[in-house]
């Protein structure tokens, strides 16, 4: 069949439009016994219960809490239904409800859902009607010739029907997926999860996934200084005891064989050094097994100046939290020690019920900017990593006091 | 006697030994092989690493105590990769004689190592100075305060377990130098004079609140 150019956008618009009708259409068939059936429901539940208290019923008072958990279990049935509805036709997913939920269930069965219910009704005995009038001449004819007799004029009347049944099927279309707009929207936030819910949940989410990394990373730091503390540092020590050994026992090398032995025996030492200090930056192992206390001793008496230290913990605090402890008095010794030009600094851990704070002053020049600086600025983000609070005062020509609070709080 | 899981470290070390002139009696692997060849065969002095299997945590350190408390003749020189002055303070508790406890990288120096290893078979004491510099970290440090820098620095050597005339030969100076430069720390921190090595060692471990 030739169809004319003109009228193909619209065949094409039509062709696309018929099946989102159907769904639109169907959505409302399905959606009116779904919202049925509560009204129903509550209206039997309150007729026996009024039967009940005018004693003109002869129904047990069993028949109350039945009623009343066939309301429940209604709404939880019908709560499936909607799902099965929204999934089937929408495409869209509500997540499973919880009994929590259930108020928010009972508003939408039994409150919402009859409204919405008397609106679908209404839309399909619209679009019944409008069919009807439309088609009015077509089935004219097969009323009584009584009638039509009686209705002299009819064809005018039945003119009219059918512009308006035309016009009402007309915006069936429109209405429908306007209502099934209106639907959606109220399916999703009564029977789906608030925003409130959401936010909560997402919260969570963050938080169980960021400590996973946070546990991840420390993990990883772990691995790798065992890696280098049974692997490399061994063998390298190895090396040097041996160069140290040919350097005390082959005396009577010539000058130069002599001097390039010397030479790889001061660098592997020099390299066991850098690799130690790698390590320490990263995870001691005495961090795990003594704790915060031991592994902050070993941090100060390694500095180039004079540090005190005092830790007044009476127990251990979580590992991920004495990890970032650790990482911030290692970064900010190595940093008064690059920057401050300091003579001494102090270090000091007290664990005050639920908080780990750590406070490190020096009697440097001062000036740290925790904008400024990357190393405060990894300082800050390691602490917050943990939910951690990170304060420094650093005034110009000091002294600078920085603070960390960490909640040990699992 | 030698127990350390790294066996390269091992070879390395029965080596240095062997030229030194000691003799290895035996060589184990972990904490509960050291125990047995020690039983076995009594060695002067074990040379034992801290770290070992299977925990790799401080059986070491556990094995030299128990070394200490079952065989007191025999010395113990503990290797670790790091220095603890925990691991120190639970040894040097018991007593300092034939003790040492050093940094695993300082075998590297070998005539060094020797000397720490004669001196602590020979009943003496070897500490690492890194154990010595943690222990002054943490001491309150008021008296400390009022020693002079080359003061600090015999105070450290001195907590190493050296003798005289080894702080001498470390700082170049001479011994009567050295002797008076102690007099004055010992009077400073207010410790007892003693005469032989170990029991200054203790004195001043005891003043940095380890023994």
């Amino acid at each position: 069949m030739n169809i004319p150019p003109w009228l193909r956008p619209g065949l094409v618009r039509l062709r696309r439009a018929l099946p989102r009708l159907r769904r639109d259409l169907l959505f409302a068939a399905v959606g009116v016994p779904l919202h049925a059936l509560p009204p129903l429901l509550a209206l039997w539940a309150l007729t026996q219960l009024a039967g009940l208290l005018e004693g003109t019923s002869d129904a047990a008072p069993v028949l109350l809490p039945v009623a009343l958990g066939g309301m429940v279990a209604t709404a939880f049935t019908l709560t499936e239904g909607q799902r099965w509805r929204l999934r089937r036709l929408c495409g869209v997913d509500l997540p499973r409800l919880r009994f929590t939920q259930a108020r928010r269930q009972f508003g939408y069965h039994f409150l919402a859902g009859p409204l919405l219910g008397v609106l679908e009704a209404a839309l399909l005995a619209l679009l019944l009607a409008g069919l009807a009038a439309a088609s009015v001449f077509l089935w004219i004819w097969a009323l009584p010739a009584e009638w039509r007799l009686a209705n002299m004029g009819y064809a005018t009347e039945a003119g009219y029907a059918t512009a308006l049944g035309l016009a009402a099927v007309a915006v069936v279309p429109p209405l429908a997926a306007q209502l099934l707009r209106l639907e959606n929207l109220l399916l999703t936030s009564l029977l789906g999860v608030g925003r409130a819910e959401e936010l909560a949940r997402r919260v969570e989410d963050l938080t169980r996934s960021r400590a996973g990394a946070v546990d991840a990373a420390d993990a990883e730091r772990r691995r790798i200084e065992r890696d280098l503390h049974d692997g490399a540092q061994q063998r390298l020590v190895s090396l040097a005891l041996n160069l140290g050994l040919a350097k005390a026992t082959l005396t009577d090398l010539p000058p130069q064989a002599r001097q390039v032995i010397e030479e790889a025996h001061r660098e592997a030492k020099e390299a066991i050094e850098e690799l130690g200090s790698l390590v320490r930056g990263l995870h001691p192992a005495v961090l795990d097994e003594l704790g915060l206390d031991a592994a902050l001793s070993g941090l100060a008496a390694r500095a180039p100046l004079p540090v005190r230290l005092r830790v007044e913990m009476d127990r251990r605090a979580a590992p991920a939290v004495e990890a970032v402890a650790y990482f911030v008095v290692s970064e900010a010794l190595t940093n008064i020690a690059k920057h401050a030009r300091a003579t001494r600094g102090e270090v000091t851990v007290t664990l005050l019920g639920e908080i780990l704070r750590v406070v490190i002053a020096d009697d440097g020049v001062g000036g740290a900017d925790p904008s400024g600086g990357s190393g405060l600025k990894g300082l800050a983000q390691r602490v917050r990593s943990v939910d951690g609070a990170f304060r420094v005062s650093s005034p110009v020509g000091g002294p600078t006091v920085m603070t960390v609070e960490l909640p040990c709080t699992p | 006697m030698i127990a350390e899981d790294s066996v390269l470290l091992r070879i390395g070390l029965v080596k240095v030994l062997e030229t030194a002139g000691f003799e290895v009696a035996a060589e184990a692997g972990d904490a509960p092989g050291l125990l047995e060849a020690v039983r076995e065969h009594r060695p002067d002095i074990a040379v034992v690493d801290v770290r070992m299997p299977p925990g790799f945590a401080d059986e070491g350190v556990r094995a030299a105590l128990e070394i200490r408390r079952q065989w007191p003749d025999t010395a113990v020189l503990l290797l670790s990769q790091y220095v603890e002055e925990r691991y120190a303070a639970d040894l040097l508790s018991a007593n300092t004689r034939g003790i040492g406890y050093l940094l695993k990288q300082r075998v590297a120096d070998v005539e060094e190592f020797i000397e720490a290893l004669r001196r602590v078979a020979d009943g003496g004491t070897a500490l690492d100075p890194q154990v010595v510099a943690q222990l002054l970290v943490r001491r309150p440090s008021d008296p400390l305060e009022r020693l002079t820098a080359r003061e600090r620095e015999v105070l450290t050597l001195m907590a190493e377990g050296r003798s005289n005339a080894g702080i001498a030969g470390q700082l170049v100076v001479s011994e009567s130098a050295v002797a008076k430069h102690i007099n004055s720390i010992l009077a400073k921190l207010d410790l007892p004079r003693a005469d032989a090595d170990h029991r200054r060692v203790l004195a001043v471990l005891h003043f940095l609140g380890v023994a």
